[in-house]
């Protein structure tokens, strides 16, 4: 995975270091970071590939607008990385495509269905 | 007519249509292919513009229970749609994702559905058993729809609905408007409209334009302009809300009146009704509400998380059908205003421009019924 960013903390940052999972991978933030934050201060990504066209992308407006820095943080898909803190241990993946909807439980039936056939 | 226009200065269009969303882009349309020079006046990006905020149904069932010309002309769209679409692909590359499968309204309570059923098969006998529709228990429901809840009454289904894009739509219909060298004038709306010798002045706040027929198409905005050429618009706004969720993967099969998925994935929810006047906004009780029916006719969208959400106000005559009716005092003035811009466009870009650009089509379309005199 990439080191190298463009994204540099501020030396008089004093904030204590807390280590997150990006893709498996140890990184280390600073409390009070949002995950997106963390993710471009490591020179990690792309962080998301779009559902339509599958093309990548990286976090951008940083306040929770753009819904570019989509990532599946705690196993939860498509997260804002940019209004979500670090916490000590989180687990961080990115987001490629669509998100499944988790399947109904009550019945068996609906996870046979099929996909409407013009989508 | 053109004689006389000629006389109050220059004419820049044979018709001008004032407002320029899917109602006036429609019959702009319908009016170009007929070979006339047109112009659409349009009150530009703050305009309360139900093209942008409306649900996207292509929908026929239970629409025109009090109006058998209107459920005719319901269908008569729904009909022609496919033809629409096809050529504003084929003129603009654009696809607005109609999709015209059947469409479902679930009913939460077996009155509910009850009350239903008794609206359609009274509909189905006004229309001397051509009305198709079925029935849907939960199982037959569940067979169509699988993501169905398990507390749901059943559902009404009918095999002629379907939805579209509708932000897709308004900007094809742009791009083949102007690609056909249409006049799109977005200088604020029209506030004056004086006739002279059988043609027209538009006047907005520091701008005229001369036109020979005139349009109104404004929605919301055809009450004032309406009474300036001796017709009456009695159009009151009506608020729908509208909850926007996240791209998920498919989950819904066909579009019902409450929620939608479009091609891309979003969820769509709405089907609020509130008398608010002029205010576009949204509430957290009503979308509390809307979130809540939808969960219960489709559990995993529990799960899904809400982007953004919306106030939109509907175009309501009194009775909720439209009027189109050419001036009797202003020959060449014509009032086009419905409630379901979306529903209605292939008619409009159809047999109502036929019917304006002089086509002896009235009776076949029942214009009578659709008098703003009715009121």
């Amino acid at each position: 995975m990439a080191t190298v960013s463009n994204f540099k903390r501020l030396p008089a940052n004093a904030a204590a270091e807390v280590c997150i999972w990006v893709e498996g991978q140890p990184v280390t933030a600073r409390e009070g970071e949002s995950v997106a934050a963390a993710v471009l201060a490591a020179g990690l990504g792309p962080t998301r590939t779009t559902p339509v066209s599958d093309s990548a992308r990286s976090p951008y407006c940083m306040m929770g607008v753009c819904f570019e820095c989509l990532m599946e943080i705690d196993g939860q898909a498509n997260s804002q990385g940019c209004m979500t803190a670090v916490e000590e241990g989180m687990q961080v993946r990115f987001q490629r495509g669509i998100r499944a909807v988790p399947a109904d439980t009550d019945t068996e039936k609906s996870t046979e269905k099929e996909a409407g056939e013009n989508r | 007519m053109m004689s006389a226009a000629a006389k109050m200065g220059r004419v820049e269009a044979d018709i001008t249509v004032i407002g320029g969303g899917l109602v006036g882009l429609a019959v702009a349309l319908g009016l170009q292919d007929r070979g006339l020079r047109v112009a659409v006046v349009d009150e530009g990006d703050l305009a309360l513009r139900a093209s942008r905020g409306n649900f996207g149904l292509v929908w026929v069932q239970g629409k025109g229970d009090t109006c058998p010309a209107y459920a005719r002309l319901s269908r008569r769209s729904a009909r022609l749609w496919g033809d629409f679409a096809a050529g504003l692909q084929e003129s603009t590359g654009i696809d607005v994702q109609l999709t015209q499968r059947g469409g479902l309204f679930i009913c939460l309570e077996q009155d509910e559905l009850q009350k239903r059923v008794d609206m359609l098969e009274s509909m189905r006998r006004q229309h001397d058993g051509d009305y198709p529709f079925e029935v849907l228990d939960p199982a037959a429901l569940r067979d169509k729809e699988p993501a169905v809840g398990p507390t749901v009454a059943g559902a009404t289904w009918g095999p002629e609905d379907g939805h579209v894009n509708p932000l897709l739509l308004m900007r094809a219909m742009v791009q083949r408007f102007l690609d056909a060298g249409g006049q799109l004038l977005t200088d604020g709306p029209v506030e004056r409209i004086e006739s002279h010798n059988g043609a027209f002045r538009l006047q907005g706040a520091g701008w005229t334009r001369e036109t020979g027929r005139v349009v109104l198409a404004a929605g919301l905005g055809n009450k004032s302009l309406a009474a300036q050429v001796g017709l009456n618009a009695p159009l009151e706004p009506n608020r729908g809300q509208v909850l926007i969720a996240e791209r998920v993967q498919p989950l819904l099969n066909y579009p019902n009146g409450h929620v939608r998925q479009t091609a891309e994935g979003t969820i769509q929810c709405g089907d609020s009704k509130e008398d608010v006047g002029f205010d576009c906004g949204t509430t957290t009780e009503v979308e509390a509400a809307i979130a809540a029916r939808a969960i219960r006719m489709f559990p995993a969208l529990e799960q899904v998380r809400l982007v953004r959400s919306w106030g939109a106000l509907r175009v309501m005559t009194p009775d909720g059908y439209p009027i189109y009716q050419q001036s009797e005092s202003h020959p060449g003035a014509y009032l086009v205003t419905c409630h379901s811009g979306v529903t209605l466009a292939a008619v409009h870009a159809g047999p109502i421009a036929d019917w304006i650009a002089g086509e002896n089509n009235a009776g076949e379309l029942e214009l009578e019924v659709f008098h703003g005199d009715r009121f």
